[in-house]
């Protein structure tokens, strides 16, 4: 109860801060807006990128030219936060041999693990559907440049196409196909492809990220089309860990850090 | 190759954590010369910053070479308000990793790895929200350290601190998720993310910098950041996330965390509002120097009641943070309340590195987790009990250990702004770390009184805790070496105070509204 | 009353949206007793400020800020899943004024060779969103999903310790266990 009366406290004194500030806002789809236009002395970092990021990169898709370059450094790091969370799962569920006395862990015996007529369907459908997932998680990894998409919503739907398979089979089938050691690898092989980029870029004499000067390494003809590769190669990168970690996510989650028999 | 240190800083540790994470899980052995070899770049690259910046001024680099115009890109900065801290963060990590060859691995052998790889991007996370030019970039380091803190607090045995890291998390994330809205309201206004830039904007266009929703921004920006620092209505997370995780997070992280979350705030208030415009136009000070006050009481009092080590020295962290906040909010004339905050985030990393060390090395090897088993300390372990004497005279405020002289600059601060609540509360705090210390050496140097006993009745004793034997082994050198080291500091920090206190304040010359503002800023003596 | 409305909300109206969503989390992850629920507070605080951000970014009548082959932004009809629905009104109010938009976007050319093409005319930024947000927002959301993941992983730790998920019964366990050890 008294958890309640605080709980209502401080909604109140924040949501009024919060509303009182709203009045003073630039109206909502105004064109003009600071943040849509900058303000009047300063150049609009919102322009730019409209206008002169094509030029820059030759990247059709504004959110991807701005995520995998000028932002490519907040991008890389959101790459590690993902790793960092899947580290700290496996740190605090994962369980290395089975120490602890748990309960019985039969699968439940119902119509879904049991029944051979819905496990064919299942079945049967997943493992239809399983590849059409993974092709279409490539195209949006590959198509980013030109449509809604990228590393991260690629790397998301194939790490569903994984656990599409531990929840219609078990989780050891999916881990068959994607085991323990190799989401590991697969996720740091992610980070580092990332990190490679940058630092080739440093090699070649320019700040970390500067993907226009890898030019000669990619066999393209101007700094724009390095870019342009250099966005693809992040985003393949950023999805290698992102498929791997949300599958790792799930497996240890499902399993209670054992890695055995999932739900 | 000097320019390229600002990545180097993040990247060193990332390399390190992913190599751990590749090879660790198979020869736990490799763990500690990796994160041992990548933080020694780190120290090294800071130690080069730091002289750079000090010779040649600000080192300003953009990733990628988006330079102009200013905001599109990501801006990293080093400066003179942040090349010595990151020393600090780089000294405390190296020694802290030192002191975690042994400790961990000692229950949960098999997750060695995780923690390294863990701990190694805590330091990253740390590195970058101390080197970032740009507001959300900020946000994304912070979750980068949050959430690895998480992991690393829960990752301990203790069933209380997987609960005090799930409290950790809520507060934390509600803490980030503030700052965010902050940077949001300031993007809604300013329409740039890039600190300086805002600067600009808010110093050029006075209708902006003093409409609602940029006051708004600054109040859900700095209650983000009390948060994560634990100020002291905040700061319920602290005491059992600190105390019942293992003792090698616990020294990373007491001393780390809040100071980079009070350095977070310094530079929010310089960097991004200017201090014109905090001081000034929104003068508040008075305000926050209350509350400042009130966590200092607040904390001194809590830790009093304290009978668990640990327990009682996150309490002095909450009493410390005040110290800060308070030192950073005096706005007197001529800054002394803001560089004695600044020396104080050093000198405070020190103290608590030491303290927590010595804890730790006091649970690890005598069991003793309570200031009743220290029982006798002084002859068992004269080394150990040494190094915690100048911690604990540091704290109290004891020439010539740097928390005099923080003291000290805070209290001239103090004076100078005519803030006698907060002159007095600095030397009450002093004078309950002094009761709190001295009745530790009472009994580590003549014993127990038997009527004390041991007394465990109201101990929070986790049943899965007391298990720890009590074999009253020596302390291993990879605990002493850190610790004999960080009491050196402590000394150092103390004695060099003056040179290091000019290095701090040769910030202040570069400001334009300070030298506006206050035009009789002077520096050293 | 309804005066109020006009003036204060509705132009307001998102903003005034996300407030009330980011109290309702804020409320539930304080008030509530249970640690899932606690978190799918958190996961309503952390979507309210997603659409904060994407409402800054809002520009009346834009189009996605997805460019065509030449550096122009593509007409609003292409890309509106309901072209029928009075897009022209919105698409066109503002149109730009040298809009070069009759090649149609199937005409690739060599994407290196058209640098000066696309100089040569400029796309009016007031019909294309602001890309920024949601560049912010894509990084805000994997945050959230880590967060969240974590906070599952270490609730699940909770629940093998004390065995409820209940915060009341959690802090009795720990009262309990205190007074024994």
């Amino acid at each position: 109860m008294l958890s309640k009366v605080f709980a209502t406290i401080a909604v109140a004194i924040t949501g009024s801060i919060l509303l009182y500030g709203v009045s003073d806002f630039p109206a909502f789809g105004d064109p003009h807006s600071p943040a849509n236009a900058g303000v009047p002395g300063s150049e609009s970092v919102s322009l730019y990128f409209i206008e002169e990021s094509y030029k820059d990169t030759k990247v059709p898709n504004l959110v991807t030219s701005v995520l995998a370059d000028y932002r490519g450094y907040d991008t890389m790091f959101e790459t590690v936060v993902i790793f960092a969370a899947g580290m700290a799962i496996f740190a605090i569920l994962r369980v290395v041999g089975n120490k602890e006395e748990e309960v019985s862990r039969e699968p439940v015996e119902n119509s879904f693990t049991n029944g051979d007529h819905s496990r064919i369907i299942v079945g049967t459908t997943v493992r239809i559907v399983v590849p059409v997932i993974q092709l279409f998680a490539l195209y949006v990894v590959a198509h980013g440049h030109h449509s809604p998409g990228g590393g991260f919503q690629g790397g998301v739907i194939l790490g569903a196409s994984f656990i599409i398979i531990a929840l219609a089979e078990n989780l050891n089938a999916a881990l068959r196909r994607l085991s323990e050691q190799n989401y590991v690898r697969l996720a740091v092989v992610g980070i580092f492809i990332y990190a490679l980029f940058g630092v080739m870029a440093q090699v070649l004499g320019r700040n970390f990220l500067d993907y226009g000067v890898l030019a000669p390494l990619l066999f393209t003809d101007g700094p724009e089309m390095a870019r342009s590769h250099s966005m693809l190669g992040v985003e393949v990168g950023v999805a290698f860990t992102v498929t791997a970690i949300m599958f790792a996510i799930y497996a240890n989650l499902s399993s209670r850090g054992q890695l055995e028999k999932g739900l | 190759m000097v320019d390229q240190i600002p990545a180097l800083l993040v990247l060193a540790p990332l390399f390190g954590a992913l190599l751990v994470a590749l090879i660790g899980h198979r020869d736990h052995r490799v763990c500690f010369p990796i994160a041992l070899a990548s933080l020694s770049v780190t120290l090294i690259g800071a130690i080069a910053a730091a002289q750079h910046v000090f010779t040649n001024g600000p080192m300003d680099y953009f990733v990628g070479g988006w330079e102009k115009p200013l905001g599109i890109g990501i801006h990293l900065r080093i400066d003179a308000l942040n090349a010595l801290l990151l020393i600090a963060i780089a000294t405390v990590a190296v020694l802290v990793s030192f002191f975690s060859i042994r400790r961990i691995g000692e229950k949960n052998a098999e997750k060695t790895h995780y923690f390294y790889i863990l701990f190694l991007l805590l330091c990253l996370g740390l590195f970058g929200i101390t080197i970032a030019g740009d507001a959300f970039n900020l946000f994304v380091l912070v979750e980068v350290s949050s959430l690895t803190s998480y992991g690393l607090i829960a990752m301990g045995s203790s069933r209380r601190g997987t609960y005090a890291a799930f409290n950790y998390l809520l507060m934390g994330t509600v803490g980030a998720s503030f700052y965010l809205l902050g940077v949001g309201y300031l993007y809604l206004t300013t329409g740039s993310l890039n600190m300086q830039e805002i600067h600009a904007i808010l110093g050029t266009n006075p209708e902006i910098a003093e409409s609602k929703a940029v006051t708004i921004a600054f109040i859900f920006i700095l209650v983000g950041i009390w948060i994560k620092m634990a100020f002291f209505p905040l700061y319920g997370w602290l005491p059992n996330a600190y105390s019942y995780c293992p003792s090698s997070t616990a020294c990373f992280l007491a001393p780390l965390m809040t100071k980079v979350s009070v350095y977070v705030m310094i530079r929010v208030m310089i960097s991004v509002f200017g201090l014109e415009w905090v001081f000034v136009s929104l003068g508040w000070s008075n305000l926050i120097v209350v509350l400042a006050v009130i966590a200092i009481l607040a904390g001194s009092v809590l830790a009093l009641a304290q009978r668990e080590i640990k327990k009682m020295l996150c309490y002095l962290i909450v009493a410390e943070v005040g110290y800060m906040v308070g030192g950073a909010w005096l706005a007197d004339e001529e800054l002394w309340g803001l560089t004695g905050s600044l020396y104080h985030i050093l000198a405070d990393a020190a103290m608590t590195l030491c303290l927590f060390l010595a804890a730790g090395i006091f649970v690890k090897s005598f069991g003793a987790r309570d200031i009743n088993d220290l029982d006798g300390m002084f002859k068992k372990a004269p080394w150990v009990m040494a190094a915690f004497a100048i911690g604990a005279l540091s704290m109290i405020g004891v020439p010539p250990t740097c928390g005099f002289f923080s003291k000290f600059y805070l209290i001239r601060g103090g004076i100078d702004a005519g803030h006698w609540e907060f002159v007095a509360a600095l030397l009450i705090s002093s004078l309950v770390n002094a009761v709190l210390f001295f009745r530790i050496f009472e009994i580590a140097f003549f014993g127990n009184k038997p009527a004390e006993g041991h007394d465990h009745g109201h101990d929070d004793h986790e049943a899965e805790e007391i298990t720890i034997v009590r074999n009253e082994a020596p302390p291993a050198w990879s605990g002493l070496f850190p610790l004999l080291t960080s009491a050196v500091i402590i000394v150092l920090i103390g004695i060099f105070n003056g040179p290091i206190v000019a290095l701090i304040r040769t910030f202040f010359e570069e400001l334009p509204t300070v030298t506006l503002l206050h035009s009789t800023l002077t520096l050293l003596p | 009353m309804a005066e109020f409305i006009h003036e204060n909300i509705e132009p307001y109206f998102n903003y005034w949206v996300y407030v009330i969503i980011m109290m309702i989390g804020l409320w539930a992850l304080i008030a509530k007793n249970n640690l899932i629920k606690k978190l799918i507070g958190l996961s309503i605080f952390q979507t309210a400020i997603i659409l904060f951000y994407v409402s800054m970014g809002v520009k009346e009548g834009a189009t996605i800020p997805i460019l065509d082959h030449h550096g122009h932004e593509i007409a609003a009809s292409e890309h509106r899943l309901f072209p029928e629905e009075g897009d022209h009104d919105s698409g066109h109010a503002k149109p730009a004024p040298d809009h070069g938009k009759s090649g149609s976007p199937d005409s690739h050319d060599e994407p290196g060779g058209d640098h000066g093409h696309a100089e040569a005319h400029h796309s009016n930024p007031d019909l294309i969103a602001n890309p920024l947000p949601h560049v912010l927002m894509l990084t805000a959301i994997v945050v959230g999903v880590a967060t969240l993941g974590v906070a599952l992983a270490i609730s699940q730790m909770i629940f093998k310790e004390f065995g409820t998920l209940e915060e009341n019964e959690i802090m009795e366990e720990i009262k309990s266990s205190a007074s024994d050890g």
